[in-house]
């Protein structure tokens, strides 16, 4: 009995775990700066590799994923300067710009390092409950995905970055007129946000195939999760993973992987169309 | 905030796919092999191969004469895994370019996304995969390995070594479906179970609840038929949670060399049967890897399907030159006198005259804690001998359909 009470929540910390680190970054980029960043899968793909990179050197495997995270975060910081700067005014371009990004970041991997990349094993250890055996590896996986949202927390809302960040967000010109440099706070945002979603490719590189394509497998995840949660990072974009995790975990385990995704989309739609500024926008306002 | 705005904006995106490239083409002169693999994409890492394979055999055939006499272009366009822009660029292939033969296709998807475009034209069009058998074309000939070929050699050796219960985790779409039903009939003939069975969307790469299901359901071993990069992290979470049971499969180890591209021991106890796997080491597969090494020295593995598109243009090649023609009919009367063979690096294959299925030689492998590949068995050459039995006799009727154990010929 106790197996089963474990495997429904380890099975649902799994889903919860996988929206939240591959929304989190998607959440700053696109649920606050408003930007369409249709290369977000790209900067989980940079984090994957730069890990799988970095543990061939020898570089041992938490190291190396900080690492890889801190990369793609400066890349970020680079991307908003060249690019994503002067899109702030037109989101459709944004959308094409970053989705060009993308197509060249792809195929120019494809080319340089080739069509597949050796994995490097997930970290050894499993237990047993019951009749069910774990990967204990998926658990720091849970762990990590909640850290990210205190961490986000802590930053948003309690250092004197977050406050001016939010305030650029809501009124660029208002926030600058008081003082803030909101150039910078934008390229910081941005930043973090392609900083977490490399955290998110150098979490789950040791689990999976190892393909230029492979952001896409997280993307539409994504951005799902950051949409029906709304514009508030912390009060959306957490609830709504509560939400398509407990549905499609259910789903997945009583009718297979197909249902489990179709059922997760549908209940996108319908909560799209009942809340057309997803979840924040309720629980923002009872907070009121 | 707007985001309902920015969300259509952003399905959008992802409505449009992404525009097609345009390769380069040449000027008209010689024999035109239209080559339709993809090089990028999802499935890039096993196209790849299949693009070397015929490059290295057109390079091999051009330099010793060609074609009676004539030198091979060879025309090749990246569908990038798209099912329309395989469409799109057969037509191309076919109406401007006017091969003289096409060749390609990855998925099952693809194939059949082709082939009604092809039954339109009097092109004929190789299709050089293992796959789930099935398909009675006079325009199709296969060169890969069946399911009587693969799967009635495989699913008895798995049930007697390692039990009756099986569970099969299979892709979602024809290839995985047909695959999966060949496995029902033969569980059903054999007195086994199948405990479980289930669909994978392609491109879902997270399989913990997976992984779960089936240590509810107990097998003895698993059926793999999953397809593509994402779905393939099955094996390394499935090696995490220590999940441990044998495996089979008709396409992992010699098409997808999971076993190079995962770290041991995450492909340990896998089973395949096929017609060809890197590790084959007599002296003609000696002789043809070193001369594949040689023009591509950074190739991870020599997949079945690279090897299987490098024998198709030999193939055509003998097709050609005993029929003093290029035109499909007359390709088709060599076919029918049973002596379309050619000496490949596994041996001798025959095309069979009924179905235009490829006779191959079948080994069983296993893999080991290392990734090591051992050969379990070896049945010496299988004839594609089920599309005949079942009344498909491309000499007499063209039936241009696809088979399966549930949708069999009408008795005519």
């Amino acid at each position: 009995m106790s197996a089963e009470v474990f495997s429904v929540f380890y099975q649902f910390a799994d889903v919860f775990a996988f929206l939240i680190l591959s929304a989190a970054g998607l959440a700053i980029v696109f649920g606050m700066m408003g930007v369409i960043n249709m290369a977000h899968g790209e900067f989980i793909m940079c984090g994957a590799y730069v890990t799988v990179g970095l543990v061939n050197l020898g570089v041992p495997l938490p190291i190396a994923q900080i690492a890889a995270a801190i990369t793609a975060g400066l890349i970020g910081v680079v991307v908003e300067y060249l690019i994503v700067r002067r899109f702030y005014k037109r989101p459709l371009d944004s959308l094409l710009a970053t989705w060009g990004l993308s197509l060249i970041v792809t195929q120019s991997m494809l080319l340089i390092v080739g069509s597949s990349v050796r994995g490097i094993g997930t970290p050894e250890g499993s237990f047993a409950i019951g009749a069910y055996t774990f990967s204990s590896y998926r658990l720091v996986l849970f762990a990590a995905a909640v850290a990210v949202l205190v961490g986000l927390y802590i930053v948003f809302m309690k250092t004197r970055f977050g406050v001016i960040a939010r305030a650029t967000m809501q009124n660029a010109a208002m926030a600058r007129a008081l003082g803030a440099r909101t150039g910078r706070i934008y390229a910081i945002s941005f930043g973090i946000g392609a900083g977490l979603a490399g955290l998110c490719g150098a979490l789950y590189a040791p689990t999976m195939t190892l393909i230029p394509t492979m952001g896409a497998t997280f993307v539409v995840e994504s951005f799902v999760t950051v949409v029906i949660g709304g514009a508030n990072v912390l009060l959306g974009t957490a609830p709504a993973a509560l939400l398509l995790a407990a549905i499609r975990m259910t789903l997945n385990a009583s009718y297979g992987q197909i249902i489990g995704q179709i059922g997760m989309l549908v209940a996108v739609i319908l909560i799209i169309r009942v809340l057309p500024e997803g979840l924040s926008s309720v629980l923002v306002r009872r907070g009121r | 905030m707007q985001t309902r705005h920015l969300l259509r904006t952003a399905l959008l995106g992802f409505a449009l796919g992404a525009a097609a490239p345009f390769a380069a083409l040449a000027a008209d002169p010689p024999l035109k092999v239209g080559l339709l693999e993809d090089i990028s994409g999802d499935l890039a890492f096993m196209g790849m191969p299949k693009l070397h394979g015929s490059q290295l055999a057109v390079e091999e055939i051009n330099k010793s004469g060609g074609i009676m006499g004539r030198q091979i272009e060879l025309i090749h366009l990246d569908p990038q895994g798209d099912n329309a822009r395989y469409q799109e660029f057969a037509r191309r292939l076919l109406n401007r370019d006017k091969v003289d033969v096409l060749i390609g296709g990855i998925t099952s998807a693809s194939r059949e996304a082709v082939r009604p475009i092809v039954d339109r034209t009097t092109t004929p069009y190789f299709y050089t995969n293992q796959y789930e058998g099935g398909v009675c074309d006079a325009s199709m000939i296969s060169m890969g390995a069946v399911p009587e070929q693969q799967f009635s050699t495989l699913i008895p050796w798995m049930v007697e070594k390692f039990g009756k219960k099986v569970y099969v985790i299979a892709a979602d779409y024809n290839f995985g479906q047909i695959s999966a039903e060949w496995n029902r009939k033969l569980m059903k003939d054999l007195g086994g179970e199948v405990v479980g069975e289930e669909f994978i969307p392609l491109g879902v790469s997270q399989f913990a609840q997976t992984i779960q299901n089936i240590q509810k359901a107990k097998p003895d071993w698993l059926l793999t038929i999953n397809v593509g990069a994402a779905q393939d992290s099955f094996f390394e979470q499935a090696a995490a949670a220590n999940l441990n049971l044998p495996m089979g499969s008709s396409i992992k180890v010699m098409l997808g060399f999971e076993h190079k591209r995962f770290k041991p021991p995450a492909l340990n106890n896998m089973h395949a049967t096929a017609n060809w796997f890197e590790e084959i080491d007599t002296p003609e597969a000696e002789a043809f890897k070193k001369r594949w090494k040689a023009k591509f020295p950074d190739e991870m593995y020599i997949n079945d399907m690279g090897y299987n598109a490098y024998n198709t243009l030999y193939m055509y090649k003998t097709l050609v030159e005993k029929a003093k023609s290029t035109k499909l009919e007359d390709l088709r009367k060599v076919i029918a006198t049973g002596d379309a063979c050619i000496d490949a690096p596994e041996g001798k294959v025959c095309i069979d005259p009924k179905s235009q299925h490829t006779s191959h030689r079948m080994r069983l492998i296993s893999v080991g804690p290392k990734h090591e590949v051992k050969v379990e068995k070896d049945y010496g050459t299988i004839q594609p001998y089920w599309l005949g039995e079942i009344g498909c006799d491309l000499t007499k009727k063209n039936d241009k359909d696809q088979y399966t154990p549930s949708h069999l010929p009408k008795k005519s």
